[in-house]
């Protein structure tokens, strides 16, 4: 339990995936005009998140990594399908948002409405792919490493963790970027140059966590 | 009049219709493995060939992928040329795999890929979106290989691992920026290519 925590916090803060990792910046710079709509994409990521990064954990241990599938048979000791896992992994995501998007429709038209247009866009986001990808790193670690991911409640607070640090850093960037946009910038850097040079700074502002020891 | 249209698709990439610094496409990736020379070279060149191969394949599939599932198809795709291209790096240059980590894998969700493939690919014959492949690839490259230039430069006072800057300026009291190791120092230098190519290239200025 306290490992879950530590892992919850670490990945709000030092592990940010926008500060220290760059995952989903196309979409976290193309998103960030208003506050509004920034809080609803960091909802839909951390939803997605956290259905997929479970789902892609049980593939890891059960069926990815190597004598994973010895439940089946206990010829399968040898067997390696780690070859397989970024195809296994965007399918799954892909499927999974396409799945969510048709549940939200049919179950709660008002969060799809809010949702809706940003459900689609996540399945190429690279901060749900890079979740998996660091799950599957953090998997193979020991398990007295703070990192190390051993049983699903710590994948699920990985998951919200990383899902609800996004939103915090899109939040805070659109809040940043609607006071600025009465800020006179210069010429050329007007638009996308102001805003690469405020996530630098931000991301400064970050680095001050990474002392932090839980 | 057709030589026309490929130089446009090759070169136009390079400059006025840049992935990174115009399209915004491809950032994560571009900005994380440019601590170093070495594997940002690696990492542009994995991406440019993934590009231009995916360009072609699905070029030739687009008039039989129906629409509602072509996101699907098209990850496929990508996600199969990025595992072999993986598995042989893994092969051939183990080291620069190990450096590049998940950022390897990440190529699949790369923004260039599916929007090139959804702008170009789906659109266009096969040979034209090679080209255009090909110029993404390259116009992304640069970008990187300009930034990891000055990040590996001053922050460590090497280039490709070799020390460039001579003991004798330490000796006087230069010291390495242990900020351009920093992620941070990576979105402030691609600013700073941002506001020199829109000084440059004026009609690409917003208001």
């Amino acid at each position: 339990m306290e490992h879950a925590i530590t892992l919850f916090v670490r990945s709000i803060f030092v592990d940010n995936m926008i500060f220290a990792f760059f995952l989903g910046m196309c979409s976290y710079l193309a998103v960030s005009k208003n506050v509004k709509t920034s809080v609803g994409l960091g909802i839909a990521v951390t939803f997605v998140l956290l259905i997929t990064l479970p789902v892609n954990y049980l593939l890891e241990t059960k069926v990815l990594s190597k004598g994973a599938l010895t439940w089946l048979s206990p010829s399968f000791a040898d067997l390696d399908l780690s070859y397989l896992s970024f195809i296994l992994f965007i399918a799954v995501i892909a499927a999974i948002t396409q799945l969510v998007e048709m549940a939200v429709e049919k179950f709660s038209p008002s969060l799809y409405a809010s949702l809706g247009i940003f459900l689609p866009l996540i399945a190429v986001n690279c901060a749900i792919m890079g979740g998996a990808l660091f799950m599957q790193q953090r998997v193979g670690l020991e398990p007295t490493d703070p990192k190390a991911l051993t049983n699903m409640l710590d994948v699920v607070a990985y998951a919200l963790g990383s899902g609800l640090g996004w939103m915090l850093s899109i939040v805070g960037l659109a809040a940043i970027r609607e006071r600025m946009e009465y800020s006179d910038v210069p010429v050329p850097l007007r638009g996308l140059g102001i805003t690469f040079i405020t996530v630098g700074l931000m991301a400064m502002a970050f680095l001050c966590f990474s002392g932090l020891e839980i | 009049m057709k030589n026309d249209r490929f130089r446009e698709a090759l070169l136009g990439p390079l400059n006025k219709n840049n992935p990174v610094v115009v399209q915004v496409l491809g950032i994560c990736s571009a900005l994380a493995v440019t601590v170093q020379l070495k594997p940002a070279i690696v990492m542009g060149l994995s991406v440019t060939i993934i590009v231009a191969l995916s360009n072609v394949i699905i070029s030739l599939m687009r008039n039989t992928i129906p629409n509602n599932v072509r996101i699907i198809v098209q990850l496929v795709v990508v996600a199969a040329v990025v595992t072999v291209v993986s598995e042989i790096l893994k092969a051939f240059a183990y080291d620069v795999s190990v450096q590049l980590s998940v950022y390897i894998g990440l190529i699949i969700t790369n923004c260039i890929l599916m929007g090139r493939l959804e702008a170009y690919a789906m659109s266009n014959k096969p040979w034209d979106s090679f080209l255009d492949g090909l110029g993404n690839g390259l116009g992304y490259s640069w970008i990187l290989i300009a930034v990891a230039f000055v990040r590996e430069l001053f922050g460590s006072g090497k280039l490709f691992g070799f020390q460039v800057i001579p003991s004798s300026f330490y000796e006087a009291g230069y010291v390495d920026n242990g900020l351009m190791m920093m992620p941070s120092m990576a979105l402030i230098l691609v600013a700073c290519i941002i506001w020199i190519h829109r000084s440059v290239n004026k009609d690409l200025q917003e208001k």
